[in-house]
């Protein structure tokens, strides 16, 4: 019997017509499984939560069915609703640190999920969480069910809610990127438990994730949606390799590699918003084969080699490796711009008590890091969290004291305090930030975010800023009707790309930019890297580029240090160090890529 | 964990301290002393004055008078009311038990319906009954307490006849019978308290249901009361905790309003006739044992807030 059946469903918001996932349609046979890829906004978490009967409030089923071993979940009462979740189908979600209790014990949230569905009894359930926590890989299996999630690192809580969902061994096993926000090895040691877990139970899996090196680890199939659309479901390898919809073959191309650096290219203009797609194919705007019969939206239809596609021009034939870029010309290291030395960065001072008690200060989280950057150059610093990557950039930016080391600026030392430098060394050191939703006030419009910097440093009249606004807003490839509007009316890289120009407004000669594009989609982050590459080039500004994609660094920057625990432990030109690093760590990074 | 309560008894200590000396100083500032108060105006001038000034020791300097009366309190002397001309430790204490049955009469029945309100309105939002308890409370949340007190006298008192409009019961009647006569300024006082507090738990209910760990529950196959029980409820009320000590706190300004309504013989009453009188070193006492009551209750709710909370109760391993 097919064990999951989707059927042309639709779902809307409640009181308009806008449609956020549009006729999809899907069938899963048992231990069979599926990835389905996508972009923020595609649809693809509402598709996966309504594989459980469930709909996030605001929005409602509104044509066709999906059954479950033969039962319509429409059609349910809800106790058998319930009895269904959990046990037939389970769940891993997106984020398990939001999604375990925090009032409650570890142990007793797997025990619950035993104790609800009557499998075992009362007095088995206690044996069974401990054998459970053994089969996640989680430590002392017997004593971790007496902490709360808090006390468990964000791997150990990953671990926990899988757990959960084994727990009464369901037949299709949800998971909603089950990775995501976790470091690139803890990501890969949950991938490996993925897998063997399913091949140890043949249980069926949906896994929808952004990432599709996830999904080429974990599923045989993926399906691609794109405006709550499926644009195309085939066999992972024959996606990977030659996807045939326009935008399937976009979003393989805008994934940077490793093994091949460079900047990916990026797809032009963004997605509709969620619900909002017209009529007709909802890529056509953005597809560069759109013709006249993309009017009508295109039925996902078989292909030949196998699979599905809804377009009416596919493209045929495997995926042309990105055209190499021009290797970079190797720069005359100049002078540096950015100079710093032995730097050492704690958080937390010693209390009073603490220091009376005889204790030590808490360890550095940097501790005794030089680094320099050249004018012109791009310096990626990768680590995972807790690597001190970020406090560097934080500590030159001078939003955080270090204890010891020094930082200069064209050879005259920076005070530590940012309230403490001049007007003309803040002008000349700009920060874009990871989050561009909480960096650009939500009150002023993208003109007035603008304008400030250009008003500060430069002293410029009303026309003056006008014509640098419009100059500035054209640079990071916006029209001059974005310049009215504020950020909450922008999209998530639209928004990152005003906080780009805002930073070249002070016309600055280094850029330090945190985590910028680990917020945003994969053909997003293209266009801003493509943006950041482009800006420093022409300027010949100096950035530093934090991140904790080794792929991302090596794709933009020129030269690339790896840090690990608070001190550098590689440096070198950003392609010897990927292709032959020398330190174990930088290579054991390098391997979790290739795995995951 | 010690060290957190050690740091947050050390702190009320201090709030304690401060209070003390701006009731000290307040009392200073104003114009006239005890003597000119007791004397009456055209009686406090000359040797009279003089005299009285040295037999209560109001010619010493402010600091010394101070800390003096700083280590009399330490000592748990209060000082003497000038016109009852009595240790004030024995006029207050009877009172301020009278007050705490009347308080606790009203805290007791008013926090668990409170509460309780609050989670069922949250439950079934926007539906009619929402509509009509929250509506209810704020309606209550605007009313002055004097208001509501004349309100319910007219009702139950006047026209059902149902208790006595005012307290009879003198100050040093047994704790039974004021017991008895608490439920109409209980009322009253819960009233207003009830609404804020509902109100704070609805939103707080609400909040809490949109978390993702009630979604996870939900597709663990939970049943719908066990969510609300287990998962809903344990992290909704837990932020409450302080704000419900704090409003239990300011039920003490209450206090003094519903206590003149009801002439119930607490020391509400006892400080608005003492502001009357004039009766300086009473009023400074009473505001000092308010200010005390204050601290401690947020103290309490700190404490009983830090004490529920995993976070905040166990250290990361």
């Amino acid at each position: 019997m097919t064990l999951l059946d989707v059927q042309d469903l639709t779902i809307s918001r409640q009181g308009s017509d806008a449609e956020i996932v549009r006729a999809a349609s899907l069938s899963l046979e048992p231990g069979e499984t599926l990835g389905i890829a996508g972009e923020s906004g595609c649809g693809k978490s509402t598709l996966l939560l309504a594989l459980m009967g469930i709909v996030k409030p605001g929005l409602a089923v509104t044509g066709g069915h999906v059954q479950v071993m033969g039962q319509d979940l429409g059609s349910l009462a809800p106790e058998a609703l319930r009895r269904l979740r959990g046990q037939s189908v389970a769940m891993v979600p997106q984020s398990a640190v939001m999604a375990l209790t925090p009032t409650m014990r570890v142990g007793a949230q797997l025990a619950e999920a035993l104790a609800v569905h009557d499998i075992l009894p009362p007095e088995a359930i206690a044996a069974r969480t401990t054998a459970l926590f053994a089969r996640v890989r989680l430590p002392e299996p017997d004593r971790i069910g007496a902490r709360y999630p808090h006390e468990l690192s964000g791997g150990q809580m990953q671990r926990v809610a899988i757990a959960m969902a084994l727990a009464c061994e369901p037949k299709l096993l949800l998971l909603d990127e089950p990775t995501t926000g976790l470091d690139v090895t803890t990501q890969a040691g949950i991938l490996d438990l993925l897998g063997e877990l399913r091949r140890e139970t043949g249980m069926a899996m949906v896994c929808v994730s952004h990432d599709i090196g996830v999904l080429a680890r974990l599923t045989a199939r993926v399906a691609v949606m794109y405006a709550g659309r499926i644009v195309e479901d085939r066999s992972t390898a024959d996606l990977l390799t030659r996807p045939a919809h326009p935008y399937a073959r976009a979003l393989m191309a805008s994934v940077p590699r490793i093994e091949n650096p460079g900047l990916p290219p990026s797809i032009p203009g963004s997605p509709p918003p969620p619900g909002l797609a017209g009529p007709g194919c909802a890529f056509a705007p953005r597809c560069s084969r759109a013709q006249a019969a993309c009017e009508r939206a295109p039925s996902l239809s078989p292909l030949p080699e196998g699979g599905r596609i809804a377009c009416h021009a596919p493209v045929h034939g495997s995926l042309a490796p990105a055209a190499m870029p021009a290797p970079m010309a190797a720069k005359e290291a100049g002078a540096p711009v950015i100079a710093v030395r032995d730097l050492v960065v704690r958080y937390g001072r010693a209390s009073l008590l603490s220091r009376l008690g005889g204790r030590s200060l808490p360890d550095p989280v940097v501790a005794g890091v030089s680094l320099t950057l050249a004018k012109g150059e791009i310096l990626g610093l990768v680590g995972e969290s807790g690597s001190g990557k970020s406090t560097i950039l934080r500590a030159i930016a001078g939003l955080w004291s270090p204890s010891a080391g020094s930082i200069t600026l064209d050879g005259t030392n920076l005070p530590a305090r940012v309230t403490e430098r001049e007007r003309t060394a803040l002008r000349r050191v700009q920060v874009v930030f990871q989050n561009p939703d909480s960096s650009l006030n939500p009150r002023h419009t993208v003109r007035e975010i603008l304008a400030q910097p250009l008003r500060l440093y430069f002293n410029a009249s009303p026309t003056e800023v006008e014509a640098r606004t419009r100059r500035l807003i054209a640079d990071v490839r916006l029209g001059p009707a974005h310049l009215d509007r504020r950020p909450a009316q922008l999209s998530g890289g639209e928004r990152q790309r005003v906080a780009l120009a805002r930073a070249f407004a002070a016309e600055p000669d280094v850029i330090l930019c945190d985590e910028v594009t680990s917020a945003l989609d994969v053909s997003v982050q293209a266009t801003v890297l493509a943006l950041i590459h482009d800006l420093c080039h022409a300027r010949g500004t100096s950035c530093l580029f934090v991140a904790h994609d080794l792929a991302v660094v090596a794709a933009l920057c020129d030269r690339v240090a790896v840090l690990h625990r608070g001190r550098i432990v590689e440096e070198g030109p950003a392609r010897s160090v990927c292709s032959t690093p020398d330190h174990p760590y930088t290579r054991s990074l390098i391997e979790a890529v290739h795995r995951a | 964990m010690l060290g957190l309560i050690l740091r947050r008894l050390g702190a009320a200590w201090i709030t304690v301290v401060v209070v003390a000396v701006v009731v000290f100083i307040g009392v200073e500032v104003m114009p006239g002393d005890a003597c000119t108060a007791m004397l009456g105006r055209d009686a406090a001038r000359g040797d009279v004055l003089e005299n009285c000034r040295d037999r209560m020791g109001l010619n010493r300097p402010p600091v010394e008078r101070c800390v003096g009366w700083a280590g009399d309190l330490a000592q748990g002397d209060l000082g003497v009311s000038m016109k009852r001309d009595r240790p004030i430790a024995g006029i207050v204490a009877p009172r301020l038990r009278n007050t705490l049955i009347l308080a606790l009469a009203a805290a007791l029945a008013g926090v668990p319906l409170a509460i309780g309100l609050g989670v069922m309105v949250a439950l079934r939002r926007e539906r009619p009954f929402d509509i009509i308890v929250s509506t209810v409370a704020l309606v209550a949340m605007t009313m002055p307490e004097f208001v509501i007190a004349a309100l319910l006298i007219l009702i139950f008192a006047i026209w059902l006849g149902w208790s006595a409009g005012v307290v009879t019961a003198a100050y040093d009647a047994p704790a039974l019978t004021l017991l008895f006569a608490t439920p109409l300024p209980a009322v009253t006082l819960a009233l207003v308290y009830i609404a804020h507090i509902l109100r704070m738990v609805r939103s707080s209910v609400i909040d809490t249901a949109g978390a993702d760990y009630i979604l996870m529950a939900r597709m663990k196959g939970v049943p719908e009361r066990q969510i609300v029980r287990r998962h809903l409820l344990p992290n909704a009320i837990l932020p409450t905790i302080p704000v419900i000590g704090l409003t239990l706190a300011w039920l003490l300004s209450g206090v003094v309003i519903v206590e003149s309504a009801f002439n119930y013989p607490g020391i509400g009453r006892l400080a608005v006739n003492a502001v009357a009188d004039r009766d300086l070193p009473l009023v400074q006492a009473i505001t000092l044992i308010f200010g005390l009551i204050y601290v401690s209750m947020t103290l309490i709710a700190d404490l009983l807030a830090m004490a529920l909370n995993p976070r905040l109760r166990t250290r990361r391993l």
